[in-house]
């Protein structure tokens, strides 16, 4: 095979990432953004959303597909920094009893996520968009109306003047930066959180340890083929309802960070986004839904914020209207997960093609 | 001689009152290749499945009969137990993951593990892989069977032979085995690779290892196996010795002439010497029924039957031409050429088809008979209806009258035209699925087997419909069957299919043996050594 024909192939099996590269290439042309600024504003939204983003591998990996459900466990997490806020336990203390306290909720999520994925072999996808959005209304009947209303709580700061349910915005000033600021370099406008990338890179490897185990290898087994897994004596029901509680769980945590990080709870709307925005990062990375690696979710990540920081730019140096960026953002986020999926689809089918030629 | 290591006594098996098995003895010895040949349908899998406690078995009312292995009654009920008591399984569809390596699919599930530090908190499962160990095991596996692959290669990709080889690996590397059934192993190989997987099985049974062999491949049977047991219709016909047996005898075994053949009626219309349907170098990508190429003509008037066993590419061929799965190579219609992975180009040019699937393709199961006679016409043809301000509306009671008409002419037993198609009987649906053809008046007629599925009696309602339509309309048919006899009854031409080619086409009331011969690939080794 020749040199071109070999970089035709490369760009074929990684012509999502290419196609997105090459848009934020042109979109950081035309916005005439700074590269130093591109690079300070992406470290901060990369240690935001990375671990959410790694918090979707491991479905993929078991045959689940995306899971959109890791909504619930950035409701886990919710619940668990509303109570630290009540409490008031703040700082890295804060931090950390949140996050064990949005432990044995996540798991339970993840528990009833999977029972229900195991109902819906196939459709794994779609069932947990939905359930993300069933669950949304439970806890909005939470927040609204059982807090305050049922289970008696009394927080000026945090509740509505009714004194039932909690406000729109809590704020998370106890908790800000609390993992960021432990150890940090700062240069500039570039800030580097060392031990929440730290955190991240442990996940990682966590991760990748795992899917090394005997453990692993089952969920890969299930993964790929469910009645084969089943044949060779594996409980697949069990296997899947494990993968999507870690999933949960690492949701939970991810949210954890990013919402220390960001320093305000939107109460009723920090969730609703990360499934799609996490889904869309790891699908511009070159993931599928039956494939993604940690360096598929890390580039991907990278090159959605990207994307994210400069498409309202170039949307204001082209039409010279800020309104316009901001529909350029909801745009792109949407947009890239259509675009992301179809070319997977069109990767799919040529493969296809290449492999029916072979045959005949 | 030695102890048997399996004995098969008096095994029956009913599936929902229809007897597949009858009273089948079978006794193999540690060592011996022992090969049980039939067609499909005879009951081979079956007999495989008791052996191996399949649940499919167990949920249908279990069998009766009795297993002795190594000299013991044995009460298999799972494949599980099977496993444990040494008895190995090498399916015919590959139980194989794509994205694993060789030495990741001969180990699944049996994975060899160390501790790490994790798994010292956490338990068994955080174990990491020892995959210096389990490379070694797969390696010693594959030497054994003589087979040169570097047994870290992901499995995808491999050529079919290659898979073959891991799944026995596997099954070898099981260090308890001591009865091996291999379910028509060599039908993905090719002849390199069959000799290969043969010497293979030769050293198997040296190392007294006792060997099951399922296939159709006469030849082979007569290159390893000791002994030979010969099942039609659940029964044992036939039992021999290598040294006794030839390809002749087995093919006639085989097929044998069955009880209740259908008369044949006489047929004044026998096609003439025009060709309606040129088929060249026809490819069809059908999972299972993969057509390879095939050329073949069909007359104008006549009824062509297309033969063959299952997994040969018979189904595949109609298919194909009527655009249900990915098709290349020319077709040609009256003259000319179809679009090919069209269904609407083929219909509309007056082919209709009856699918083998009856269920799934063939009917909306929940839609009356009259929606379902007519709705082929009506998207093709645009029969049935009347256009209104650009708006096309179904013209109700002609639909009703059509539908009454038919259901009076092919006889479909039901409440009415209303009546929703899943509450009718297996041969009235298909019945069903004729009318709906026959709506469309097309020139040809392709029928997938018509009479899987239904009973003796309506077989022959179905059969004698196929006949009537032919020789009264002068509509030009094509039928595929599995069921050589019904082919024989009403066919003028049969062509056999084998491997996805066209093996030969043979006259209704050709030799048995000829048609054992084509059906198990053997006429052209046979007419190559002639020649």
């Amino acid at each position: 095979m020749s040199l071109l024909q070999n970089i035709k192939k490369g760009i074929r099996n990684n012509i999502v990432p290419v196609v997105f590269t090459i848009l934020c290439l042109v979109g950081a042309i035309v916005a005439q953004a700074s590269p130093f600024f591109l690079l300070s504003s992406v470290v901060v939204r990369l240690a935001r959303n990375l671990l959410l983003v790694f918090s979707l591998i491991i479905p993929v990996v078991s045959g689940l597909g995306l899971n959109f459900g890791i909504v619930l466990g950035a409701m886990a997490a919710q619940i668990a920094l509303v109570a630290v806020t009540h409490w008031n336990i703040t700082g890295l203390g804060g931090f950390v009893v949140a996050a064990i306290l949005s432990v044995p909720l996540s798991i339970l999520f993840g528990w009833l996520t999977g029972k229900v994925l195991n109902k819906a072999k196939g459709n794994e996808m779609i069932t947990s968009m939905m359930l993300g959005f069933f669950a949304n209304g439970l806890y909005q009947l939470l927040f609204l109306f059982i807090l305050g209303g049922v289970i008696p709580m009394v927080n000026e700061a945090i509740m509505l003047p009714s004194g039932i349910g909690i406000k729109n915005t809590v704020s998370l000033r106890g908790i800000k930066y609390a993992l960021d600021d432990v150890i940090k370099i700062s240069y500039g406008s570039l800030t580097i959180p060392i031990l929440t990338f730290a955190v991240i890179a442990l996940f990682a490897l966590a991760i990748k340890f795992l899917l090394q185990t005997k453990l692993g290898q089952e969920l890969r087994c299930v993964g790929q083929d469910m009645n084969i897994a089943a044949t060779s004596g594996i409980d697949v029901d069990k296997m899947r309802i494990i993968a999507v509680i870690m999933s949960t769980v690492l949701a939970a945590w991810g949210q954890l960070i990013h919402l220390q990080n960001i320093g305000i709870l939107q109460t009723y709307g920090s969730h609703e986004q990360v499934g799609l925005f996490a889904v869309a990062s790891i699908l511009i990375g070159g993931a599928s839904v039956t494939k993604a690696t940690i360096g598929q979710a890390v580039l991907g990540t990278f090159l959605f914020h990207l994307l994210f920081i400069i498409s309202p730019m170039a949307g204001q140096q082209l039409v010279g209207e800020p309104q316009v960026g901001e529909y350029f953002r909801a745009f792109v986020a949407y947009g890239v997960i259509g675009v992301s999926l179809a070319l997977h689809a069109w990767q799919k089918q040529q493969a296809q093609k290449d492999k029916l030629k072979q045959e005949i | 001689m030695s102890k048997p290591i399996l004995q098969l006594i008096d095994i029956s098996k009913e599936y929902y009152g229809n007897r597949v098995l009858k009273k089948v003895n079978l006794t193999v010895y540690p060592g011996e290749v022992h090969a049980i040949v039939g067609e499909n349908g005879a009951g081979k899998s079956t007999l495989m499945n008791i052996l191996f406690g399949m649940p499919v078995i167990h949920s249908t009312g279990g069998f009766s009969g009795q297993i002795i292995f190594d000299g013991e009654p044995a009460d298999i009920n799972s494949p599980k137990v099977a496993m444990e008591k040494g008895i190995g399984m090498v399916h015919q569809e590959f139980m194989l993951l794509p994205g694993f390596t060789i030495t990741e699919n001969l180990k699944l599930n049996r994975e060899i593990t160390k501790h790490n530090l994790v798994s010292k908190l956490l338990g068994e499962k955080m174990k990491s892989l020892d995959m210096e160990a389990m490379r070694k095991d797969a390696r010693k596996a594959l030497d054994t069977l003589g087979v040169d692959i570097d047994e870290m290669l992901p499995v995808e990709g491999l050529p079919v032979g290659h898979k073959q080889f891991i799944e026995i690996a596997r099954e070898i590397d099981k260090t308890n085995v001591r009865l091996l059934v291999f379910d028509e192993p060599t039908a993905v190989l090719t002849e390199i690779e069959a000799d290969l997987f043969l010497k293979a099985v030769e050293k198997l049974a040296a190392s007294g290892i006792a060997i099951l062999f399922i296939t159709h491949r006469l030849s082979e049977v007569m290159q390893v196996a000791d002994n030979i047991t010969v099942i039609r219709d659940g029964e044992v016909v036939g039992r021999l010795t290598r040294e006794e047996a030839t390809i002749e005898d087995m093919a006639r075994l085989m097929v044998g002439r069955k009880i209740d053949r259908i008369e044949k009626t006489k047929k004044v219309n026998n096609g003439t010497d025009e060709n309606i349907l040129e088929i060249k170098n026809l490819k069809v990508d059908m999972p299972g029924e993969v057509v390879k190429n095939v050329n073949l003509n069909v007359k104008k008037g006549e009824i062509l039957g297309i033969g063959g066993l299952a997994g040969h590419g018979k189904i595949g061929i109609a298919n194909g031409i009527m655009g249900l799965y990915p098709a290349s190579g020319e077709v040609i219609f009256k003259g000319e050429k179809i679009k090919l992975n069209s269904p609407n180009d083929v219909l509309s040019r007056g082919m209709a088809f009856v699918s083998e699937d009856r269920r799934g393709v063939g009917l909306l199961l929940d839609e009356s008979i009259e929606k379902n006679i007519v709705l082929t016409a009506m998207q093709v043809q645009r029969k049935f209806l009347t256009r209104i301000l650009g708006v096309n509306f179904a013209l109700s009671s002609k639909i009703r009258e059509h539908a009454k008409k038919l259901i009076k002419e092919l006889d479909i037993r039901c409440t009415g035209p209303e009546q929703p198609v899943r509450r009718l009987s297996g041969g009235n649906q298909q019945k069903v699925c004729i009318a709906r053809a026959v709506t469309l008046e097309p020139d040809l007629l392709f029928v997938s087997e018509p009479t899987r599925g239904i009973d003796v009696g309506a077989k022959k309602i179905v059969l004698d419909l196929l006949l009537k339509l032919n020789q009264e309309l002068g509509m030009t048919i094509v039928i595929t069957s599995s069921e050589l006899a019904e082919l024989r009854s009403i066919c003028d031409r049969i062509a056999i299919i084998y491997d996805g080619k066209l093996e030969g086409i043979l006259p209704p009331d050709a030799d048995d043996t000829d048609f054992g011969l084509m059906m198990a690939g053997g006429h052209s080794d046979k007419a190559k050594e002639v020649s």
